[in-house]
């Protein structure tokens, strides 16, 4: 993975971690970093490649926390090569894998397969994540320390919530013991019943029935005290309500180990996204109230919100062509979460630096790993980003194997021209020189 | 094609038996038609009336035309209506049930649609428990659709025969105060009658427990009432709507007796109603949950007559749509 050294050159250098923000040069050596500095390249070895990016954005490769693929069990919606190719065009340039495969992830074996098929096929680092029930069912823990050792880097029931607060308090003080961070997805099934959307007007006129906020936020608040009393590294996979802001904004004042992360589709559509019964927009937790997405901007600028995931839950057609009741959750969204949340710049709601932090140095410091930074010594994972480049999104240009994009036909300004991972480019917007 | 009534069409309005031209190709919902259009059909099911009352019950308007009843949900009352109606009209009949245990197992609402649309049908009347069910399979075929019912979204077939009974009753809508009374949640039935209602410009209440209002009711142009008492006084109609015995579990209302005691109506609570008031039920009506049997089968009830304004307006709706002028969408 090393090759000739690279030094990319004229590049306004975004870097979230340490805040330098200046037009610089990178240099790279081995696959990793080995400098940034303002102004021209300075002692640029012999034979090094030179990749002028003025004009661009050069910031570290986003770090996605909320990936599902189809492999092992649904390869047809999407296997770790075409998410590879999805994230690499999207500037992700590592994704936390959700257990939610068939078999689940909650054996070490597994965990081995996933990291052995993502180095052999995946153009893109793959972080595997291991469930924290067995068969992700809520009842019995699973093999922390052997997971852990097998290569997981965290615990998360992905698209599935624990129920019994026993089984979370047993798991998040299991986790503490082998200082590995939890990330749960907060839903109250009894609430949330047989809602499909947020519980409004809105839902009321369509005759769908409706999630109530308090389905997100009564088993929040639950976790956040199990957190407080365990100290175990809580990520609150995904919030939607004002409400849950609140309860971190609080619950962060208090105590530094817990973080909280929004989907790109919360924090860019709201319930009137549904439409017509639009089955793309069925999301999980549901498309909210414009004030809720307004409070998940705040929240972000706030820092009560940590991280922005793309959620990229691929579902074929079989479930998705289906009544608004009877479909299934889920967009993809690897290939769109840059650009769209680069609206969030371009409308002026939040800087770049942190937009960009929210994606790169915050989701790798809550999983303690060596990415989403340009520090030198780390590894070249970056990305080249051509601010407000002009196109619309066409589900047929899409590298994943599903169509399901809650964006399709969006306008956006923003893309990737160019994504590194270890120092080689494994992607290019067509155009972009070499 | 008679001229509409003298209520909504004064002397002076320019509307007096204009026909107006009706641009849809499906029947989806109220929420897709304005009040012109509403009147247009009250005044083409009002029209039809005679049709079933005269001793051989034929029009043979849709001769030659074939219309399925797709039904996913059972319904006997709706469905036998749609067929009397366009058995009345000279359309070849066919229905199709189907077990909601198998749907979704296998073939899909879709998969369905492109099968039954491949036998070229004219017209497909639909019932579906989930909520836009029917507007999805509109447009997967290349003939017309009708709503029978799409989970809790919309019944439009049955918001204009409430209408249209009303209309036969009181001679006009507007003005009119209508109560709609029970499991509003729960009900396409209230959603259809308060856009048709607030359409005509009548005034509408909704009379229920708060966990059988939908969120935001409070929102949509109808007063809002929890006590049935206060909801009945001075209402022109009262309009009963049926209880799922399954709400009555313990989760959404504690029990049956609990129900009926505030909110089912029975002769004191109806005294608070205008005296002239009419009391309406969609059917299949739970005697003793929702409704004294007393007022059920008693003077003030127009049941049955909303089930014979059911298939003039269903016969006027299949006229309409098939109506080979009216289509200009494709």
């Amino acid at each position: 993975m090393s090759g000739r050294p690279l030094i990319v050159e004229n590049a306004r250098i975004v870097d979230p971690a340490s805040g330098f923000d200046a037009v610089g040069a990178l240099r790279v050596e081995g696959g990793r970093i080995a400098a940034v500095s303002a102004g021209a390249a300075q002692g640029a070895p012999e034979g090094a490649i030179r990749v002028d990016a003025k004009g661009l954005v050069l910031a570290p490769g986003l770090v996605d926390l909320r990936v599902f693929t189809g492999e092992p069990g649904r390869e047809y919606r999407e296997t770790l090569q075409s998410a590879g190719e999805a994230a690499a065009a999207g500037g992700v340039t590592s994704f936390l894998a959700m257990p939610d495969t068939q078999p689940a992830i909650d054996d070490g074996a597994l965990v081995d397969y996933l990291a052995r098929r993502a180095q052999a096929t995946c153009k893109v680092r793959v972080l595997p994540a291991a469930a924290i029930t067995k068969g992700l069912k809520g009842e019995e823990i699973t093999e922390f320390g052997l997971l852990r050792e097998a290569g997981a880097v965290a615990f998360t029931d992905g698209r599935h919530s624990i129920q019994s607060s026993a089984v979370l308090r047993s798991a998040f003080s299991y986790a503490a013991n082998f200082d590995m961070p939890v990330l749960h997805h907060v839903r109250d099934n009894a609430l949330a019943g047989e809602g499909v959307m947020n519980d409004s007007l809105f839902a009321s006129v369509l005759g769908l029935k409706g999630i109530p906020g308090v389905a997100e936020t009564i088993p929040l608040a639950r976790d956040l005290e199990l957190a407080a009393a365990t100290g175990v590294r809580y990520h609150a996979a995904q919030v939607s309500t004002a409400r849950s802001v609140e309860l971190l904004a609080d619950a962060k004042r208090r105590s530094g180990n817990v973080s909280a992360g929004v989907s790109i589709n919360n924090l860019s559509l709201n319930e009137n996204d549904v439409g017509a019964y639009r089955t793309f927009f069925r999301l999980n937790p549901p498309l909210r109230s414009e004030d809720d997405r307004r409070a998940m901007i705040e929240g972000l600028r706030s820092g009560a919100i940590d991280t922005i995931h793309s959620d990229h839950d691929p579902q074929d057609t079989e479930v998705k062509r289906q009544p608004f009741a009877e479909a299934s959750d889920g967009a993809i969204g690897l290939e769109t979460m840059l650009a769209a949340a680069l609206r969030l710049h371009h409308s002026g709601d939040i800087d770049l630096m942190t937009l960009l932090r929210a994606m790169t140095s915050r989701p790798a410091e809550i999983l303690g790993i060596d990415a989403g930074t340009l520090k030198a010594g780390a590894p070249a994972d970056f990305i080249l980003i051509d601010l407000d480049y002009p196109w619309q999104v066409k589900e047929s240009d899409f590298h994943s194997r599903s169509r399901n994009t809650a964006f399709e036909g969006a306008r956006l300004a923003g893309k990737v021209a160019a994504t590194y991972v270890a120092g080689q480019r494994v992607f290019e917007r067509e155009g972009v020189p070499a | 094609m008679a001229p509409a009534s003298p209520a909504e069409a004064t002397p002076a309005d320019p509307l007096l038996g204009v026909t107006i031209p009706f641009k849809h190709k499906h029947l989806l919902g109220i929420s897709q038609l304005n009040q012109y259009e509403i009147l247009e059909l009250l005044n083409r099911a009002e029209a039809m009336i005679p049709v079933s009352r005269q001793p051989r019950k034929s029009l043979p308007t849709l001769a030659g035309k074939t219309q399925i009843n797709l039904f996913f949900e059972p319904s006997t009352r709706t469905q036998a209506s749609f067929e009397i109606a366009g058995k009345r009209l000279g359309a070849q009949v066919m229905n199709m049930s189907v077990k909601t245990s198998s749907v979704t197992k296998g073939e899909t609402l879709i998969d369905t649609a492109a099968t039954l649309n491949a036998m070229r049908p004219d017209v497909i009347i639909v019932r579906h428990a989930a909520s836009g069910a029917v507007e999805l399979l509109s447009q997967k075929v290349t003939c017309s659709v009708v709503n029978a019912g799409d989970g809790t979204h919309e019944h439009p077939t049955q918001a204009l025969l409430d209408a249209l009974t009303i209309r036969q009753h009181k001679q006009r809508l507007a003005g009119l105060t209508v109560a709609i009374c029970g499991d509003i949640a729960n009900s396409r039935v209230a959603r259809s009658n308060l856009l048709l209602l607030g359409a005509m410009q009548v005034r509408t209440r909704v009379i229920a427990p708060r966990t059988l209002l939908p969120v935001g009711i409070e929102n949509l142009a109808t007063e809002v009432f929890t006590d049935m008492r206060e909801g009945l006084k001075d209402v022109d109609v009262v309009m009963m709507l049926r209880l799922q015995h399954e709400r009555a579990n313990g989760r959404l209302i504690p029990s049956v007796r609990e129900f009926y005691r505030f909110y089912g109506l029975d002769a004191e609570k109806l005294a608070l109603a205008k005296p002239d008031a009419i009391v309406m039920h969609p059917g299949p009506m739970n005697r003793g949950v929702e409704i004294d049997p007393a007022i059920a089968d008693g003077a003030r009830s127009v049941i049955t007559d909303q089930v014979e304004m059911g298939v003039a307006v269903r016969m006027a709706v299949l006229d309409t749509l098939l109506e080979e002028t009216s289509q200009v969408q494709s």
